[in-house]
């Protein structure tokens, strides 16, 4: 049942994910003309992680914090009854009022676009966002919706059977994007 | 018809014969029974016996078979088709019918549909009280005249003591035995299942095993009393095993039957909700079944009756709690004694043997369940050897905890007053 | 990690990681009734029937909530409205739900074993909501789950359950699931009251109230039954409620930082004074919301993967 990998080339380094994270807020913080209304939410697992470093770039950049949230999309799936392992639930923590917020929604990888629609239903079901901007740091392609990033820091073609691994210090112990290939 | 039963092994306790011999039988009785029978006769059936074990036909003590009232769960051709089946040349029907048999009409009924339809020897027993009713005398003398072997108002114990004690005296004079299901209803009243560990984690009402005690007790009291013959059916406690053990020490007459199911299984075969596991007595728990094989084996308990009781599907196949008690046996039985206490040394096959054909004969005082030159030529053929898993029944219920279960031994033949029903396993002509 | 069995039957057959698994997943179920909309997509298009064949108002309140708040299709059928008056067996209900396409069947039963028959014979997932005097699965799991949440963990805590508990099926499924998560379960209540052989389940009996109550961590009150005093079980009501009925004066000789719980519906004045029912002690309130999370995480677990796992992967 257990897929294995295999490495087959390093796509970002620790240094180029540094550089493509600062590139990202300010890139945002322009876009927005500044951070007024701007409120940062992170897909679990490594979206969260992401999010948070964002969160501090923009900090850097406008010396203001923004409210920042965790999405959990588990019960918003749409492969919910064909999966074989039930993923486990975990919670959403959302601790501000998204009414008229511009929400920064952000995820490591955007590949069908799947998770982001079940990302944006949980988003709608907490309140009315002024607006919902989506942020990655890699753009896989294979899109099976209509969905597209408004700040990506890399964009890598892959093959369907290949996969993106992305690691963050805070739960991989190091900073690495990688392309591996399935074994078996 | 004349058949010779050639090379077989034969048991027959009556004449204490356990040795290879031919049995050549004509005109429905057993003409001869000696190594290597030469015979100058011709138009002989010979069966080959090589490799077999030749015993009398079985006779089971505790048959339902339902007719008159409930020919929906089986009728006198279907039970004694399954008796056949399974080995058996003679049943005694329960009077539990409807109407009840505790007349002559019906006894008669029941005798001439089963001359008419039967498979095998029907013999019936009667009530002991009109109606099953615990109220009234029925009328024994009658009864016994009709042909009844025993009395019994089986399902319905009688709780009035001196009803009992009635009976017990008046039965005497018929040297009719009193067959008793004991059980105290007050005691069991609502039960579904043995009373302790199970019945507490499964949320079941209980039935103490004292309900059944309590019956046994009083009734061997009122038999030492009367001196009339008390037969204790389907015993199912250790209790109950000690008490008639005692009692015949005190050579008080009662004689005890147990079930194959009550030697087989215990009370945490329920833990499914198998209805199939529904009986009254209730499966009891291991250390019960220990003291009934002990019964078993130092006579304590005369003999093995099925207690054959057919149910539908969909009265079965319903909540425990309101699916009737009960299963059927008829063609599990020979195979579960000879799989659960002659392979595993329990009993020796003779012994075995005689607590299903000379045993019951003599507490019913049938002639029958013998070999003897002369008697009638009520025969089983069993192959010790051969497996099978249960999976089908002859009976029209299919009522039984043992689908499924891979049992070595089952009847071959089976002939009935010297003509062949089963052969080679397999129904021919009744 | 996902459930053995893709029915709940009882906590007698869970084993703990699978308890939990169900209490750690009601976790964000909870979280998810402070939000404004409490609902989620996960079991949309999937039908549920509530087949009641007893009456219940808070156990089928908080089921048909539960599934709601997973966006399920709810179908209610009670005994009081359905053809179930008129003698139709539980087979033949069954079957018609077969063929009404139902993904689970929450059954309510008055009878020991109901969900088990249902179970063998038709292949929605089947929810136990109590049978008879065997089991009420989704009881004891909120009341773990309260029990973890209020004291932080259910090792080694000292749990009395107190009242009838020969016919109830709460005390069945709370005293499996205490075991099984370590905590040392006391039932206590009249001798008539106690079922035979429950020291085999690895608890503890007692008779006198107040002897155990220095100890407790939790009192678990059952609800007592009027009818059971017609049946010769305990001689008056009164009486019942001085030696076993929980008031300020018994809750005195507790520890500070005890927990009263009770199934509902209670009988205030008899196995519960109104006192300690709306006393801070008390967390009979709070039962019925984590009722309503554990609900749904069990109907989470159970309605994912079982159905597709030979295609899986």
């Amino acid at each position: 049942m257990t897929n294995l990998y295999r490495t087959k080339k390093v796509i970002m380094t620790k240094a180029e994910i540094a550089i493509a994270i600062k590139r990202l807020a300010l890139e945002i913080v322009e876009k927005n003309h500044g951070t007024k209304d701007l409120a940062i939410i992170g897909i679990r697992t490594r979206g969260v992680f992401l999010a948070e470093r964002l969160s501090a770039e923009i900090k850097k950049i406008s010396k203001k914090t923004m409210p920042i949230g965790v999405l959990d999309i588990t019960l918003y799936r749409d492969d919910f009854t064909s999966l074989s392992e039930m993923p486990v639930v975990k919670e959403t923590q959302i601790p501000f009022v998204i009414d008229d917020k511009k929400i920064i929604l952000v995820d490591d990888v955007l590949f069908t676009g799947r998770t982001i629609r079940a990302a944006l239903d949980e988003i709608i079901d907490f309140g009315r966002p002024q607006s919902i901007q989506l942020a990655v740091l890699i753009d896989r392609g294979h899109r099976e919706l209509p969905i597209q990033a408004d700040f990506v820091a890399k964009t890598f073609k892959t093959a369907l059977t290949e996969m993106i691994s992305v690691n963050f210090q805070e739960i991989d112990n190091n900073d690495q994007v990688t392309l591996n290939d399935k074994v078996s | 018809m004349r058949i010779l039963i050639k090379g077989g092994r034969v048991i027959d306790p009556a004449s204490r014969i356990d040795a290879v011999r031919d049995i050549y039988i004509e005109e429905g009785t057993i003409k001869k029974v000696s190594a290597n029978l030469k015979l100058n006769k011709t138009n002989i059936k010979v069966i080959d016996a090589r490799g077999k074990v030749v015993v009398p036909g079985l006779i089971d003590m505790h048959t339902h078979l339902r007719e008159p009232g409930r020919e929906d769960e089986e009728t006198i051709a279907s039970g004694t088709r399954a008796a056949c089946q399974g080995g058996f040349t003679s049943v005694c029907c329960m009077p539990n019918t409807q109407p009840v048999t505790d007349n002559q009409a019906q006894v008669e009924f029941v005798m001439s549909k089963a001359q008419k339809e039967g498979w095998v020897n029907v013999y019936p027993i009667g009530a002991i009280t009109k109606g099953l009713s615990g109220e009234e005398l029925s009328p024994i003398g009658e009864l016994k005249e009709a042909g009844v072997v025993g009395i019994t108002d089986d399902g319905e114990p009688v709780a009035n003591s001196m009803i009992m004690r009635r009976a017990l005296e008046y039965s005497k004079m018929f040297k009719l035995p009193v067959i008793s299901h004991c059980e105290d209803k007050n005691l069991s009243v609502d039960g579904l299942m043995n009373e302790g560990y199970f019945s507490t984690i499964l949320g079941m009402r209980g039935i103490p095993r004292q309900a059944e005690e309590i019956t046994v007790s009083r009734d061997i009291m009122l038999a030492g009393m009367t001196g009339g013959h008390l037969h204790i059916a389907h015993v199912s406690t250790a209790g109950s095993v000690e008490m008639i053990r005692r009692a015949k020490r005190m050579n008080i007459k009662v004689t005890a039957e147990t079930a194959p199911h009550y030697f087989t299984l215990t009370e945490d075969a329920v833990k499914t909700y198998d209805t199939n596991t529904k009986m009254n007595p209730p499966l009891r728990t291991a250390s019960d079944v220990k003291a009934i094989k002990r019964g078993l084996q130092d006579g304590t308990i005369d003999c093995i009756a099925c207690d054959h009781a057919p149910h539908l599907d969909e009265e079965k196949n319903q909540e425990y709690e309101l699916a009737p008690f009960g299963i059927i046996g008829l063609e599990t039985s020979l195979p579960l004694i000879l799989t659960e206490l002659v392979d595993k040394k329990v009993l020796t096959l003779r012994e075995a043997i005689k607590k299903v054909t000379l045993n019951p004969a003599r507490i019913l005082g049938l002639h029958k369940g013998t070999l003897a030159v002369g008697a009638d030529a009520d025969i089983t053929i069993i192959d010790t050897r051969l497996t099978k898993t249960i999976d089908k029944f002859e009976s029209q219920s299919k009522n039984s905890p043992f689908i499924g279960y891979k049992l070595k031994g089952f009847a071959c033949y089976t002939i009935i007053g010297g003509r062949i029903c089963l052969a080679e396993g397999a129904l021919v002509s009744r | 990690m996902k459930l053995k069995d893709r029915n709940l039957l009882g906590i007698e057959t869970l084993d703990p990681a699978e308890i939990d698994l169900i209490l750690n997943t009601a976790v964000p179920f909870k979280q998810m009734f402070t939000r404004s909309v409490k609902k989620v997509p996960t079991l949309r298009g999937k039908t549920v029937v509530n087949l009641f064949y007893e009456p219940s108002t808070r156990t089928r309140a908080s089921f048909e909530l539960a599934e709601k708040r997973l966006s399920a299709d709810v179908l209610n059928i009670s005994v009081a409205t359905s053809s179930v008056v008129k003698g139709e067996s539980l087979i033949d209900t069954a079957k018609t739900i077969e063929a009404m396409k139902a993904d689970f069947v929450v059954i309510r039963h008055s009878m020991a074993g109901a969900p088990h028959l249902l179970a063998r014979t038709i292949n929605a997932s089947i929810i136990n909501a109590g049978d008879g005097m065997h089991e009420h699965p989704t009881q004891a799991l909120l009341d773990l789950f309260t029990i973890r949440e209020k004291k932080g963990r259910i090792e080694k805590l000292n749990v009395v359950i107190v009242g009838d508990i020969l016919h109830s099926r709460v005390a069945r499924s709370n005293i499996w699931g205490l075991n099984k998560m370590g905590a040392k379960v006391t039932v206590v209540g009249p001798v008539t009251l106690i079922p035979s052989h429950i020291e085999d389940l690895k608890v503890k009996v007692s008779h006198k109230l107040e002897e155990v109550l220095p100890e407790a961590d939790v009192i678990y009150v059952l609800r007592m039954q009027r009818e059971r005093q017609k049946q010769h079980l305990f001689p008056s009501l009164r009486e019942y409620s001085e030696l076993y009925g929980v008031d300020m004066d018994k809750l005195a000789k507790c520890k500070k930082d005890v927990i009263v719980m009770h199934p509902g519906p209670m009988n205030r004045g008899i196995e519960i004074s109104s006192e300690v029912a709306d006393s801070s002690y008390s967390v009979i309130t709070e039962q019925v919301t984590n009722g309503i999370a554990v609900r749904m995480a069990v109907l989470y677990l159970l309605g994912g993967g079982a159905e597709n796992v030979e295609g899986a992967e």
